[in-house]
């Protein structure tokens, strides 16, 4: 009864919230002292504009809250927070993200303010480098397997839980008749087709790069078998597969035309949300882990985490009144009003249907994305590396002697390798 | 004139000039030929949502006094211009060490970054210099001969597409020639294949990147070539009709030679420009199948992860030095009239 009435309790003070929120001028009390600035740069999509605008609600007669929610903020963190004071006091970064701002030491340790303001958080919320917290996580992302309920029903098929299965699966949902192009997946030259040669790799368990240095060492049967499955999903994919993005993907999905696919967590909500997506595919639209490659056990995608990190470049002030701010932004009362939004790593959250993908790759042992200094010039070098590969101009041999050779070079010039 | 005079008139624009051309071109050729430090690095554990894995992290205390004692990185010579994903010389003679026949050795620099690049480049630029000239004069006749009332609007309906955005005509040419666009839709049906795609065939790339360059650029040449026939002599043009001479003939007997001089300015600027040919590429995300020496320098400062200074450096000097050799015809044969209108 008592949990019961808890229960009811905390509904009541989560539509309250909501009501605050929905507002729009609501004043939260986040706890602020005096004046301060805090000043938001954030990628650009759903969760991380709600998690800004919560963040807006800290705005009082002294302190004033402005965010910048751009798929650019990549290119621009560096120089904005290099600059003193940095143009930005929170810099929200992901795995890749913020390794460039790590290089040029430009994020401020946090334990202390954790020590002091970061009750609410959860210890897997703590970004540790070298013992020190320097970012905090407060969602969870992934490619992870897209599944239509109704065509492998026909087809008289499992949920696949391998490419190996993906790829014979398509062939009887191909040969039944059932759907002309039965695969999809993001190759379109750039970040997108880089980003499915890493998760693929990630899932043989194999290490990118010699450990220890820069030296690359995805030249091997690994490599090759990645590659392979790559050009054989091609097979049975559209011909204008070249041209297909994680947010084109989600269209195609729409309209039906895909029945597997691996497809960002992100953009699960979009895909089962009843007033966006087309009714009849959303209803049979199911969520899995990724599938495993080569006989290997884990799935195989990246894990990824979204949070926050605070410049070094900024008064003390302003650090720990942005510290508040993006506390109170990923509050457990923020995550219980909006659970859809996202799969949070909040305290206080449990998963709705749209998590189920990024929690199966997180339960199923999925790696993290690599933090190795050096790993956004691979990925650099893997997305024009392969672009003759994936449109079947080149062989396998020949695209990963180029990722190579475009790799050492562009690692020379960096200073990471002699 | 006397010295001194010369030199007080033209002191402002030499001091311009070097201060905004010279002075860059020099920084940009040293900054070509260093490289970053070599980086420290040092093994970490690192821990999040996903549990604790070794990584290894750029020191950045150490980096720092590296970059104070030496600002510009480390002294590389011409390496920059020498790797693979430049001049890429190993790579060269591998190349002509391994392949005899010629299509093995034009499918193999096809396939290093910088040659790619280079082909589309020089292809685009002798592509679309002389088609936009021919575009630009033809248009120019044409509108000469309009009643007065309808050369205002055909005037200005001619040099719209050199008022459009370059890369925002190239976005719209791009959605028309994506294959449920009209003009890609068009083309999927008159070759009778449902999988013809513009992005998916090199060819099909190219062509429309041309295409889209001769539209672009040949308003230019309308412009300068109209301005041109106002001042073609009216007393010749009259006595060679009066000797009977047809439209065609007048054209190419009187009217072309008139013009030549003007042609040259044309096509020296047209190839300056078309040589540093980047926003249809981007426009038309052409980058799988067409590259050019800008867009090459694009690619290596647009991310601020890793913005690779020397690379983009070592392009640029090339890009210079390719426009000197492509000019120098030209400039040749302008310091040749000069010399021959003096004597």
């Amino acid at each position: 009864m008592t949990i019961k009435l808890t229960r009811a309790f905390a509904a009541g003070a989560v539509s309250v919230a909501a009501l605050l929120a929905g507002g729009g001028a609501a004043l939260a009390d986040c706890g602020i002292q005096g004046a301060a600035s805090v000043r938001i740069l954030s990628n650009d999509f759903e969760a991380l504009r709600l998690v800004n605008s919560t963040a807006a609600e800290c705005a009082s007669a002294t302190v004033t809250v402005t965010s910048n929610a751009t798929a650019e903020h990549k290119n621009i963190q560096v120089p904005a927070l290099t600059a003193n004071p940095a143009e930005y006091t929170v810099a929200m970064v992901a795995n890749n993200s913020i390794v460039p701002l790590l290089n040029a030491g430009l994020i401020r340790p946090l334990d202390d303010l954790v020590a002091k303001y970061g009750a609410s958080l959860q210890p897997n919320q703590l970004i540790k480098i070298d013992g020190k917290v320097m970012a905090i996580a407060f969602m969870g992302n992934g490619q992870h397997l897209f599944y239509r309920k109704d065509i492998l029903a026909a087809a008289g098929l499992d949920v696949p839980t391998s490419y190996e299965d993906v790829l014979a699966d398509a062939q009887i949902i191909q040969d039944k008749g059932l759907m002309q192009y039965p695969l999809a997946a993001s190759d379109k030259p750039g970040w997108d087709l880089a980003a499915e040669f890493v998760n693929m790799y990630l899932g043989t368990g194999a290490d990118f790069f010699v450990p220890g240095s820069a030296e690359l060492a995805i030249d091997n049967e690994n490599g090759m078998k990645v590659l392979a499955t790559m050009r054989a999903m091609t097979k049975f994919m559209n011909p204008d597969y070249l041209t297909y993005d994680a947010n084109e993907l989600n269209k195609v999905w729409d309209a039906g035309s895909v029945a597997l696919m691996n497809q960002w967590g992100s953009l699960a909500g979009a895909a089962i949300d009843p007033k966006t997506a087309n009714p009849d595919v959303a209803a049979n639209t199911g969520f899995a882990a990724a599938p495993t490659i080569g006989g290997g056990t884990i799935p195989a995608a990246a894990l990824w985490w979204d949070g926050f990190s605070i410049a070094k470049n900024i008064s003390d002030e302003d650090a720990a009144a942005s510290f508040q701010a993006m506390v109170h932004a990923i509050s457990p009362d923020m995550v219980k009003a909006h659970p859809d939004v996202a799969t949070w790593l909040v305290a206080g959250y449990s998963p709705g249907p749209a998590a189920v993908g990024v929690i199966a790759n997180a339960t199923e042992g999925a790696q993290a994305y690599p933090m190795q200094p050096y790993m956004g010039l691979l990925h650099t070098a893997l997305s024009t590396g392969l672009a003759d590969f994936i449109a079947g101009k080149e062989d396998a041999e020949q695209a990963l002697k180029d990722v190579k050779a475009s790799y050492d070079a562009s690692a020379k010039e960096a200073g990471f390798l002699n | 004139m006397p010295h001194r005079t010369f030199f007080t008139f033209i002191f402002p624009s030499i001091l311009a000039m070097v201060l905004f051309i010279t002075l860059p071109i020099i920084s940009v050729a040293v900054q070509s030929m260093y490289i970053e430090h070599p980086a420290i690095l040092t093994t970490v554990e690192s821990c999040g949502p996903f549990g604790c894995s070794k990584q290894s992290k750029v020191d950045v205390a150490a980096m720092a006094k590296l970059k104070a004692e030496e600002p510009m990185g480390q002294f590389a010579g011409l390496s920059n211009y020498l790797n693979h994903n430049h001049l890429a010389l190993n790579d060269l003679r591998e190349i002509f060490s391994q392949n005899n026949s010629f299509s093995g050795i034009v499918s193999a620099l096809m396939n290093l970054p910088f040659y790619r690049a280079l082909a589309f480049t020089l292809t685009y630029c002798f592509v679309v210099t002389p088609l936009a000239m021919m575009l630009g004069f033809a248009i120019a006749l044409a509108v000469n001969t309009m009643p007065k009332i309808l050369k205002g609007p055909a005037i200005f309906v001619s040099i719209l597409p050199m008022i459009i955005t370059p890369l925002v005509g190239s976005l719209i040419l791009a959605w028309m020639f994506n294959p449920a666009g009209i003009f890609g839709a068009t083309l999927q049906w008159l070759a009778n294949d449902p999988g013809l795609s513009l992005r998916a065939s090199p060819v099909l790339t190219w062509i429309v990147v041309l295409v889209y360059g001769v539209w672009t650029n040949g308003p230019f040449s309308f412009v300068i070539f109209y301005a041109g026939l106002q001042t073609v002599p009216q007393d010749t043009v009259e006595s060679a009709r009066i000797d009977g001479a047809s439209r065609w003939q007048i054209t190419r007997f009187v009217i072309i030679p008139h013009l030549v001089p003007l042609a040259t300015f044309v096509a020296l600027v047209q190839l300056m420009d078309n040589f540093r040919v980047f926003e249809p590429i981007v426009g038309f995300s052409a980058q799988a199948n067409a590259t050019s020496l800008s867009w090459l320098v694009f690619n290596d400062l647009v991310s601020s992860d890793n913005p690779q200074f020397g690379s983009a450096g070592a392009t640029s000097v090339i890009t210079i030095i390719g426009v000197l050799i492509l000019l120098s015809p030209v400039l040749l044969r302008t310091w040749r009239d000069f010399n021959r209108k003096v004597v």
